[in-house]
């Protein structure tokens, strides 16, 4: 079972960060396929959200085939979204982890390396271009 | 992804047109129209003033409107036990009786309600480990506002109407009534009206919004497709005639270099000159604060200089 953050201040609204933290779980492993999402009234008691929200967080869900309701016994992943397998976002998150270290120890604070990120992403999009 | 999809067409708890209250020579709330679909949450929103506390009474049949109509389950708002059966309203002011403890109000409310579910009551103040058997006046502030919601709902209304209910609250005790709210919808057959001046918090429980300024309706809908609606423009100080003509310009800021407009779209916007990107509740909600009145085209190209 996973729990959701809802960020007030977050540009994406409500249903569709709850959308995100599913995929996301469903990525990084921490959900699989047979796993029970929260209830609504679940959902709503830990994050003080409009039910309606979760509802459509979850038929979004359903609709892509990530997940199927099951009258009266609730909403249960079916499919894990498109991409690579579970454990290589750990394995690639755990190298990113060294070279953020090995940055940190060269002197680089978080706006260089989040700009570093940035330059070597926009570059390898335009060599895929190219 | 981000397709606004309507939730299934729902009939409306309210409906309200052309409603106007007005009190010796003060208008407190004119023309009001507006539609609220069963089962949302609708956050009530406007500057002191603006009209909520009186369109909120107007609803619970509290005071009668001295223009137009208004329904609500399709009947008419009024000193009737029937339809104040159906009926929760929540004022300002938490109307508790102090020395008595929340036991003492689930007695007295079975006596003065059809539907009374005592038991209700019980249930949430334990979980919420508040206690039954003392006098009201002694527990916190954010406590007496869960006694107070919890009897409410005790009564089973089909619509709540909350008047600044957690304007006087700690962020704790805000939490902790808005999940007591949101759980109750959840549970099904409700439809909440909550005035409010948190924009905060409307994002977050609300799905629906009124928008009242200057006793007058400013905006109404669903909060996700009035959001999908407006953009903010920003661009060079140029001519923007072609999209005053195209859209509904709500607020317009003019530098010498600039321009920023917060537009409803008609169609999209397709000058490249502008920038367009989404707004927030909060920008939304404060530009229609700024406007005395709705806005008639007429009056909108004459604001600030076209050069």
């Amino acid at each position: 079972m996973i729990s959701f953050r809802v960020d007030g201040r977050s540009v994406a609204p409500p249903y569709l960060q709850i959308v995100q933290q599913v995929k996301q779980a469903l990525r990084m492993g921490v959900l699989d396929v047979g796993d029970k999402l929260p209830t609504v009234r679940e959902v709503v008691a830990a994050t003080a959200i409009n039910p309606n929200t979760v509802l459509k967080a979850y038929r979004d869900l359903e609709r892509d085939g990530l997940v199927e309701a099951r009258a009266g016994h609730g909403t249960f992943v079916r499919h894990r979204p498109p991409g690579p397998p579970p454990g290589t976002h750990s394995r690639l998150g755990r190298s990113l982890a060294r070279w953020v270290a090995e940055a940190r120890a060269a002197g680089l604070d978080d706006e260089s390396m989040e700009s570093l990120l940035r330059v070597a992403l926009r570059a390898e999009t335009e060599e895929e271009i190219a | 992804m981000i397709d606004v999809q309507a939730v299934p067409e729902a009939a409306a708890a309210i409906r309200t047109s052309g409603l106007g209250k007005r009190y010796r020579r003060v208008c407190a709330l004119s023309d009001c129209t507006i539609t609220v679909p069963e089962g949302r949450i609708s956050a009530l929103i406007g500057p002191n003033g603006a009209g909520k506390t009186t369109l909120l009474r107007l609803l619970a049949g509290l005071t009668r409107p001295t223009d137009g109509e208004m329904t609500v389950y399709g009947g008419i708002p009024r000193q009737d036990p029937a339809f104040l059966a159906s009926i929760g309203f929540l004022a300002q002011e938490i109307p508790l009786y102090r020395r008595l403890s929340a036991e003492d109000h689930i007695g007295a409310g079975a006596h003065l309600n059809p539907r009374w579910d005592g038991e209700s009551v019980r249930e949430r103040l334990t979980a919420l480990t508040i206690p039954l058997d003392r006098a009201v006046g002694t527990l916190s502030g954010g406590q007496r506002s869960q006694v107070a919601l919890a009897l409410t709902l005790a009564k089973r209304p089909r619509l709540l109407l909350l008047d600044e209910p957690v304007a006087a609250l700690d962020p704790l005790a805000r939490r902790n009534f808005l999940a007591l709210l949101t759980d109750a919808v959840a549970a099904g057959g409700l439809t909440v009206v909550l005035s409010s001046h948190l924009v905060a918090d409307a994002e977050r429980v609300c799905d629906h919004l009124v928008m009242l300024a200057a006793s007058r309706v400013q905006l109404c809908g669903d909060i996700e497709e009035l959001l999908a609606e407006h953009q903010m423009l920003v661009g060079p100080r140029k001519d923007t005639s072609a999209i005053e003509r195209d859209h509904r310009v709500v607020q317009v800021t003019r530098t010498p270099r600039q321009v920023t407009m917060l537009v409803r779209r008609c169609g999209p916007v397709s000058d490249p000159a502008f920038q367009a990107s989404d707004v927030s509740l909060e920008e939304l909600v404060l530009a229609y604060m700024g406007q005395d009145a709705p806005p008639a085209p007429a009056e909108l190209t004459s604001i600030g200089d076209n050069q």
